[in-house]
């Protein structure tokens, strides 16, 4: 009879791997038809989801934002966004041949950390300058640790510090409406302030409006502008059951306490409203601090983390000198995940919460 | 000796819960699970047909957890239906001819469990002689609990649901300990509708082998554990019992694994079995609906453990069948019976796309605990090449026994025993739904088979 046993070459060690090593079958008195069977291991079904369509819902939910920008900033939001993408995919793709490795490109999980990082990057910024933020997300920050899954920090945040090199590139906001042009350099388009650098200062900004700031007819980064389109993205990766609502509300509640209970100038609501939708705390609570690889797997983890990134953005906001505290947050908050997952860990089945005794 | 419950008995218990409707959604749920599609409508609508008899029926010596059977018979022996044909002293479960006819051969042969076991194997003579000994009984009312446990023992009942624990064991062990019966008819796995045809077509049987069961135990109550895909079912069910019968049929809601023991406890008591715990432990104890059946056969036909419901489905079959099938039936025979293959076959399954097990061939035969012969096409290959975890905690989300498989599956690769077991590996029931969510498509459920194996020799090694 021809059998036909499935090995994984990723998952040797069949040793103590159910019913494998058929042996030849024992005679027969009449010779049953022949059949190509496959052996593997339970289950033999699938959800539907896979990693690449994770991905693409999150690439789905970030077109709003993109849509947005381009009307905001003019085509170069998007050619610098696709510039972007396709640089993560070419060094994703060189890394993992150079290094022999099969290929993760289709997963499209560069897609999104490109798109991200460009995101977070000023509509200005000049392509080579995000091609190396590209390479170091990609190579540095993702491929040197393992490739997908295994990096510890967020690679659009960690490229978006390290790009802050080029500390002018970085803090120049234009004035939304602006033509910027697609090719060549903008040193000469207006620039304004964003609204968290005038309340880097304890006051609230002059001339933008809280609607403006919601719907995202505001001066920052390329993506991070409108709360309104990234919002409805939000809802897009929850109705799609992408992310649990639980760090982006946590986050976003944390931050809106705090700002509520010790606000500057007049009304605390309309201070609290700038705050939330002033800067990059949409697009970091709803799409980065959500990045699976870096986020707590387990529930009181990531409440836990959630809350120490509201913390950490207002103490930035209020103490340091920065006037944008989302991504630091976020990127600290990376680096204690191990910690958070250790101390989410859920009950056991059958013991009691009050029953410790010795073990956890 | 008390029993130690290291849970907490909260007042909405089952006893709280008599006055209520007859069929009433349980208020309580397990943690996690996940809900494929349940594709039972290939096959529920097909009434049970008796298998047309095969030629020769195969008969391992060991379907049960425990020591396995001697022969009783030798080659050239002729043997009746329902005629004891293999027994040993101990934890062990005797096995029935399920045809009659002359012993072919007593030697080693490939069953469902991936190995070669010794069977008998058994030529059919189509004439159906029934074994002298058996003989229906008028009533039960005098027989004690030690007799009927005799009986059930004497029947050949292991546990139909797959496990194949010996249901004697179950019940002995069980006396003193249980207060609730549960009988698992929840049939969560896909694909299988072997239980569900047997509850609509034959629920007073079922209600009698309860009653039997309520009787070795001394209990006046018992549920009926049943998802609400199968309202026939339970509406079957429910019909077919009284109200002196103090059984409840509790629908529960259908996602998987609710037809895990435990699951199925908490779901229906909200009592959590603690870990390496037996159900007795939390005073359950959890039988099968078939076994349920199996019981009914035993004491009141004298019937032992020869036949059961098998569902013949799956994407590879031209057509389903839900079959009375002689145990040893090889799945070649039934597999022709219900139309051969549409398409070539690329996985043969005992049991349901969750938890069942690949074939290599299919000259293995059904045995006791075979609920469904499942056959794919090359459609349903679900392999992944190069699987990578991007750590979604997809897997924490579903895992009903509450664990961390993202974290098991690290340990497991990275060969640190020591973490497995602080991480519980040994809680772990393998149902699946960790890999059947895990986007990325790694084979948690091997990892864990592995992992579990290491950790035991890890610990044995520790004792020597």
């Amino acid at each position: 009879m021809d059998t036909n046993i499935e090995k994984k070459a990723d998952q040797a060690t069949p040793a103590a791997a159910q019913p494998a090593a058929p042996k030849p079958a024992a005679p027969k008195s009449a010779p049953a038809p022949s059949y190509n069977l496959t052996v593997s291991v339970s289950p033999h079904v699938h959800s539907a989801e896979s990693t690449r369509s994770i991905m693409l819902d999150v690439l789905i939910a970030l077109m709003p934002a993109l849509i947005g920008a381009c009307f905001f900033f003019g085509m170069r939001a998007l050619t610098l966004t696709a510039v972007s993408a396709a640089g993560c995919v070419f060094f994703e793709w060189v890394y993992r041949k150079a290094m022999k490795l099969d290929c993760t490109v289709g997963d499209c999980s560069a897609i999104v950390t490109g798109v991200l990082l460009a995101f977070v990057c000023p509509v200005t910024t000049p392509y080579w300058t995000i091609l190396i933020g590209d390479a170091f997300a990609i190579l540095l920050v993702k491929q040197l640790f393992g490739g997908i899954g295994q990096n510890f920090m967020n690679p659009a945040l960690a490229a978006r510090a390290f790009m802050f090199s080029w500390a002018v590139i970085m803090t120049t906001w234009v004035v939304p409406g602006t033509a910027v042009s697609v090719f060549g350099a903008n040193a000469d388009a207006t620039t304004a302030a964003t609204a968290l650098s005038y309340m880097h200062t304890g006051a609230l900004p002059d001339g933008i409006s809280l609607s403006s700031l919601f719907t995202g007819f505001a001066g920052g980064c390329l993506g991070e502008t409108s709360a309104m389109l990234l919002l409805i993205g939000g809802v897009y990766l929850v109705l799609r059951k992408v992310i649990s609502p639980r760090i982006p509300l946590v986050y976003i509640a944390t931050v809106a306490v705090l700002t509520f209970l010790f606000p500057q100038g007049n009304d605390r609501l309309v201070w609290m409203g700038y705050q939330l939708f002033g800067g990059g705390l949409m697009l970091g609570a709803i799409f980065m601090a959500t990045d699976y690889v870096t986020s707590p797997v387990t529930k009181n983890g990531q409440l836990i983390y959630a809350i120490g990134c509201g913390l950490i953005t207002v103490f930035i906001r209020y103490f340091g000198s920065y006037a944008e505290g989302v991504s630091y947050s976020i990127l600290l908050m990376n680096a204690c995940v191990f910690l958070f997952d250790k101390l989410g860990r859920p009950q056991r089945f059958g013991v009691l919460k009050t029953k410790k005794e010795g073990e956890r | 000796m008390g029993v130690v419950r290291p849970f907490r008995l909260r007042p909405v218990g089952p006893h709280s819960r008599q006055s209520e409707t007859e069929v009433n959604l349980m208020a309580h749920a397990f943690f996690g699970g996940v809900h494929p599609k349940d594709m039972k409508a290939m096959s529920c609508d097909k009434a049970i047909e008796v298998f047309p008899a095969p030629k020769q029926v195969v008969i391992p010596m060991s379907q049960h957890i425990g020591a396995p059977c001697k022969p009783l018979v030798k080659k050239g022996d002729t043997v009746t239906v329902g005629q004891k044909i293999g027994d040993n002293a101990g934890m062990c479960v005797p096995v029935h001819a399920s045809v009659s006819g002359t012993v072919l051969a007593v030697e080693p042969r490939p069953y469902t469990g991936g190995t070669d076991v010794m069977s008998v194997v058994i030529e059919n003579d189509f004439q159906d002689t029934l074994c002298p000994e058996i003989a229906p009984r008028q009533s039960i009312e005098s027989l004690s609990s030690d007799e009927l446990t005799g009986i059930i023992h004497e029947a050949g009942i292991a546990g139909m649901g797959g496990a194949q624990f010996p249901t004697h064991v179950k019940i002995s062990s069980g006396i003193g300990k249980v207060d609730t019966i549960i009988v698992n008819s929840a049939e969560c796995e896909p694909y299988i509708t072997a239980d569900d045809r047997l509850m609509r077509e034959m629920p007073e049987k079922v209600i009698a082998g309860l009653n039997v069961i309520k009787k070795i135990f001394g209990l006046d109550k018992a549920y009926i554990g049943i998802e609400d895909n199968k309202p026939q079912a339970a509406a079957a069910l429910n019909a077919a019992k009284s109200d002196a019968d103090g059984i409840e049929v509790c629908v529960l809601h259908t996602r998987y694994p609710q037809g895990a023991e435990k699951q199925l406890i908490q779901a229906v008591t909200d009592r959590q079995v603690p870990p390496g715990g037996l159900p007795a432990s939390v005073g359950c104890a959890v039988f099968n609906v078939a076994t349920v059946k199996a019981v009914y056969d035993a004491v009141y036909l004298g019937m032992p453990l020869v036949k059961r419901v098998v569902t013949v489905t799956g994407s590879a079959m031209k057509d389903t069948r839900n079959y009375m099938t002689p145990i040893g039936t090889p799945f070649q025979a039934l597999v022709d019976a219900a139309g051969g293959f549409a398409t070539d076959p690329y996985k043969v399954l005992t049991g349901g796309p969750m938890m069942g097990i690949a074939q290599h061939t299919l000259t293995v035969p059904v045995i006791k605990g075979t609920n469904a012969v499942t056959c794919f096409s090359q459609q349903d290959n679900i392999e992944v090449a190069n699987p990578h975890c991007i750590r979604c905690g997809k897997c924490v989300g579903v895992c009903p026994m509450h664990l961390m498989p993202l974290m098991m599956f690290r340990s497991e690769r990275k060969g640190d025993v020591e973490n497995l077991d602080a991480l519980h590996i040994l809680d772990c029931i393998e149902c699946g739904s960790c890999a059947y969510t895990c986007p990325a498509g790694i084979h948690l459920v091997q990892s864990f088979k592995i992992a579990k194996q290491k950790l035991k020799d890890a610990q044995a090694a520790a004792k020597a």
